[in-house]
């Protein structure tokens, strides 16, 4: 029994990282914008706000990793050039693969993007 | 109009309001003719340095300054980029090209495409977000401590109110006056649509929106003379609404709040009495007098400002006796009403009064 997912063959696994690149976006900024809004009611400071940010983003970058490997996997390692384009199931797979791992590239450098203010801004600032 | 005609001779000290005032004229006897509309256009413009100088790329304030080396940053960037991709495209179309073959050109474009700009975004988004921070600078605890200047945006004016820790507010209108080399907030809001309050040469540009306050830090490090526009449309004199800011040393700056702060010493004359029954103040404020409107801009000390009209006519008995002939022209939109039937002598006692008012 391995931990490692086993291998399937769906179209919806190619939104995985932009998927996570999105929910990412959203606990770090609608997550700050409450903290900001009601700081007065809650009982800790922005630097929690902070911690929490930077735990979601490695969380969120680890499995974009995971997408990642498993696409590269999808891929075969590497061992077909692109563009397959035959239209043989072969290719599709390939095709899948090397596209979903691209977008997890996309997603992976999008979600540092959306991390970095965190490691600036020190306070709510209005 | 004889104030009018008056005024179309530009002389002295009143040349460039006299510019614009003859500017202003032409405009309305050849409303149709777009060569005068052009010359209105530029003689307008012209006027403008009177206020003082408003480049943000001469700064004279920290915030201003980090954001001119922002600015610079990114034109040498943009510059330098941009020289790379037109070399990029020479070497593309050169004469005598061979073609690369597939892994070749995969790696150009895994390294320019995606790495590189991966890289420079990364530098770029953290240097201005580095910047972020320094812009915004001041704790809870820090602001009750120094000076804070409320701005409130009207149609086409600004009413300014200095908050000093411990001391009476001192209520005054189109002149931003802060000491140099002392951090300085200001409160923003406005009472009646968008407008934006931007110093250029000392600090960012902040807008100014009904039923919010927003905060801006700016501290001067140099004494100047700078002229502050409305930054957001804001409607049909939104070119004529700007204020001028004015950074001074320290003890000057306290000096000249404490004389601002204090009431009007007018002497009596026919022009006090005439602003009273004549019914102005029932918009504005003369401290000191029976004057206590708050519609329009305070007039304490009027007759000591750089410009009258929020930074639309030079401070001159003239310039101050048109507007109260015709704001209208002076200003379209502006809600002072014009006061053209006025016998002649009345308005220009009223002008003389309200230039003595130092």
């Amino acid at each position: 029994m391995s931990l490692i997912p086993r291998q399937i063959e769906t179209f919806w696994t190619l939104f995985t990282a932009p998927v996570v690149w999105a929910v990412h976006f959203l606990v770090c900024y609608v997550g700050a914008a409450i903290y900001c809004a009601k700081q007065h009611e809650l009982g800790f400071g922005f630097g929690v706000v902070r911690i929490g940010i930077g735990a979601a983003t490695f969380a969120a970058l680890a499995i974009i990793l995971l997408a990642a490997w498993l696409s590269w996997r999808q891929w075969g390692f590497g061992a077909y050039a692109p563009p397959h384009d035959e239209p043989t199931r072969l290719d599709r797979n390939l095709l899948q693969g090397f596209s979903t791992l691209l977008l997890s590239g996309l997603s992976f450098v999008a979600v540092i993007y959306v991390a970095m203010p965190a490691l600036f801004v020190t306070e709510c600032l209005r | 109009m004889p104030i009018l005609r008056a005024r179309a001779r530009p002389t002295g000290a009143a040349e460039k309001g006299g510019a614009l005032t003859l500017a202003s004229r032409r405009a309305r006897n050849n409303g149709s003719q777009s060569g005068r509309r052009l010359c209105v256009a530029f003689l307008t413009v012209t006027s403008v340095p009177a206020l003082g100088q408003a480049s943000a790329l001469d700064p004279a304030g920290a915030e201003a300054s980090s954001i001119a080396t922002l600015f610079w940053a990114m034109v040498v960037g943009g510059a330098l980029l941009w020289l790379f991709v037109v070399s990029l495209m020479l070497y593309g179309i050169r004469r005598r090209r061979r073609v690369h073959d597939e892994w070749t050109a995969g790696r150009l474009i895994f390294w320019a495409g995606a790495v590189f700009p991966v890289v420079t975004l990364f530098l770029l988004l953290g240097y201005a977000l580095w910047l972020m921070p320094q812009l915004r600078p001041w704790a809870p605890a820090q602001a009750a401590a120094t000076l804070r200047i409320e701005v409130e945006g009207r149609q086409f004016w600004w009413r300014a109110v200095y908050h000093r820790p411990g001391d009476q507010p001192v209520v005054t209108a189109n002149e931003i006056r802060l000491p140099v080399g002392e951090r300085v907030e200001f409160t923003l809001t406005s009472s009646d649509v968008i407008h934006s309050f931007w110093i250029p040469p000392l600090g960012g540009k902040m807008d100014m929106i009904p039923g919010r306050t927003n905060r801006l830090s700016i501290l001067a490090t140099k004494p100047g003379t700078f002229r502050g526009p409305c930054a957001e449309f804001c409607g049909a004199s939104h070119a004529l609404m700007a204020f001028s800011a004015i950074s001074m040393e320290p003890e000057a700056f306290r000096s000249w709040l404490a004389a601002e702060a204090g009431p009007a010493r007018p002497q009596p004359s026919d022009g006090a009495r005439l602003f009273v029954e004549n019914g102005c103040g029932a918009c504005h404020t003369i401290r000191g007098t029976a004057a206590s409107g708050e519609v329009g801009p305070d007039l304490t000390h009027v007759g000591s400002r750089l410009m009258i009209g929020a930074g639309t006519l030079p401070n001159t008995e003239e310039a101050i006796a048109r507007f109260i002939a015709e704001p209208d022209v002076v200003k379209p939109g502006s809600t002072m009403p014009p006061f053209r039937m006025l016998p002649e002598t009345e308005i220009r006692a009223m002008a003389a009064y309200l230039k003595a008012l130092q």
